[in-house]
């Protein structure tokens, strides 16, 4: 026997592919929109979720008993406003460079729908063991689909990877832009994100039409 | 035995506990790691500056902000940075914290007509001097700001841009080489008027090979955040120009 029983790896696997949050649940799509233009954000980003979605899920599953259901919605939100102000805050005493990077996304991680979806539909039902692999899966899921975009949308737009070149100099003419290929201008802005979501939903359920919703 | 957690005096409760549980963890955190952080932020700045007039470690590097090393920052910003110089009100005043001043209050008294401060840092490099006048606007979601510095023919001799919100890829690119490098040589004179410098889009001048346009080639999928950068430029200068009048080598 493994270290994690079946259903346990199904926590981690599900949302990488069959129930991806983004392109099956549609959630999260407001911040994969937003920064995925670049590889080093989405990868940001990526980390920040799975940190904050792993620890935020334990702390709510702990907390389950004990939270009010009427004002359960509000309590799920200072959990997760706490934690990334404390992480925040302490990479800024320590990490100060590291901290500029991720200072944009501290509001974007607060109002991520998943974090909220999956401490309302999992971590308020389920032990913190089965929360933290569900929060990582849900993360993971996430962080997949990001990069996927974000790798499509930096390279067609800018011709780099992580910011590095990789199709020559588009001002010097050198590489693939000697033969006359130009960056799409459009990759960069954010309805290109929407469209590369839109792409590998398409792929997706191509390739599993058990996905596709009946009429 | 269960709680019966949907009573109204429990969720009271509960919410008074988790209100004073999570505000004594962020004040703790705050306090305690207040020194630690203005530690960070007083480097920052100084790097900042020196960026602007050319102390960096940028060398053959032509991507990438490299700053000088946060353990020897303060002592070139001693060695680099002659003169700290406060204008208020029409006097010039030597103050060795000026660059601490925080140019958002000041601005903010300003508008509100009350009397402010604004900083002036003068370098010395190779026996070249540089007037480094900080600058403060807005981008698309938030605050930006920079530093500029010129030479006495009001050219600039380079530029730090930061920013707190802005789109990562996007806006936030104004602290990349390739957009704050397009400055440098620029003059933010036009004639005898100060007009700053426009961050402008469709300028013909990919290149920007043209430097007495007082123009830079825009950020693609930044427009906002590149007319708030032309606004803050445009502001500064304006504020500055008294000063910079006298400086300048006519």
């Amino acid at each position: 026997m493994g270290l994690l029983s079946k259903k346990d790896t199904n926590l981690i696997l599900d949302p990488l592919a069959d129930n991806n949050p983004i392109t099956i649940q549609v959630l999260g799509i407001c911040s994969a929109l937003a920064i995925t233009a670049e590889l080093k954000a989405s990868l940001v980003m990526a980390v920040s979720v799975i940190f904050v979605l792993g620890v935020g899920n334990v702390v709510i599953s702990l907390m389950r008993n004990i939270i009010p259901s009427k004002i359960r919605i509000i309590v799920q939100l200072i959990v997760v406003a706490t934690l990334v102000i404390i992480v925040d805050q302490v990479l800024k005493a320590f990490a100060y460079e590291l901290s500029k990077t991720l200072a944009v996304f501290v509001g974007l991680i607060i109002t991520n729908c998943i974090i909220m979806g999956r401490f309302e539909a999992f971590a308020l039902a389920n032990g913190p063991w089965k929360s933290f692999l569900d929060g990582i899966g849900n993360a993971l899921g996430y962080g997949v689909i990001l990069l996927i975009v974000g790798f499509f949308r930096e390279l067609l737009g800018s011709g780099t990877l992580f910011g590095i070149p990789v199709l020559g100099d588009p001002i010097a003419k050198t590489g693939l832009y000697a033969t006359g290929y130009e960056n799409n201008g459009f990759m960069i802005i954010p309805p290109a994100a929407l469209i590369v979501v839109g792409i590998i939903i398409w792929v997706q359920r191509m390739k599993n039409p058990a996905l596709v919703e009946e009429n | 035995m269960a709680i019966d957690t949907d009573k109204n005096s429990y969720t009271v409760i509960f919410a008074a506990v988790m209100v004073v549980v999570v505000g004594s963890i962020l004040a703790f955190l705050a306090s305690g790691l207040r020194p630690n952080i203005q530690e960070n932020e007083r480097f920052e700045k100084q790097q900042n500056i020196l960026y602007a007039m050319g102390i960096n470690e940028n060398g053959d590097d032509k991507g990438a902000v490299n700053f000088i090393p946060t353990d020897v920052v303060e002592g070139e910003f001693a060695n680099y940075i002659k003169e700290q110089l406060v204008i208020e009100g029409g006097k010039t005043t030597e103050d060795k914290e000026a660059y601490l001043i925080d140019m958002k209050k000041q601005l903010a008294a300003k508008k509100k007509g009350q009397p402010y401060k604004l900083p002036v840092f003068i370098g010395e490099k190779d026996g070249k001097k540089f007037y480094i006048i900080p600058m403060y606007g807005k981008g698309l979601w938030d605050a930006i700001w920079g530093f500029v510095a010129l030479d006495d023919s009001l050219t600039v001799q380079g530029v730090y841009f930061d920013h707190k919100a802005e789109t990562p890829g996007l806006g936030a690119n104004i602290k990349m080489r390739y957009f704050m490098d397009d400055f440098t040589g620029e003059t933010i004179l036009k004639g005898t008027q100060y007009a700053g410098i426009s961050v402008a889009k469709g300028n013909n001048d990919p290149l920007n090979k043209e430097k007495t346009d007082n123009e830079v080639d825009a950020l693609a999928g930044a427009t906002i955040t590149g007319n708030g950068v032309s606004a803050m430029i445009k502001e500064s200068v304006n504020l500055y120009k008294p000063y910079l009048e006298t400086i300048r080598v006519k």
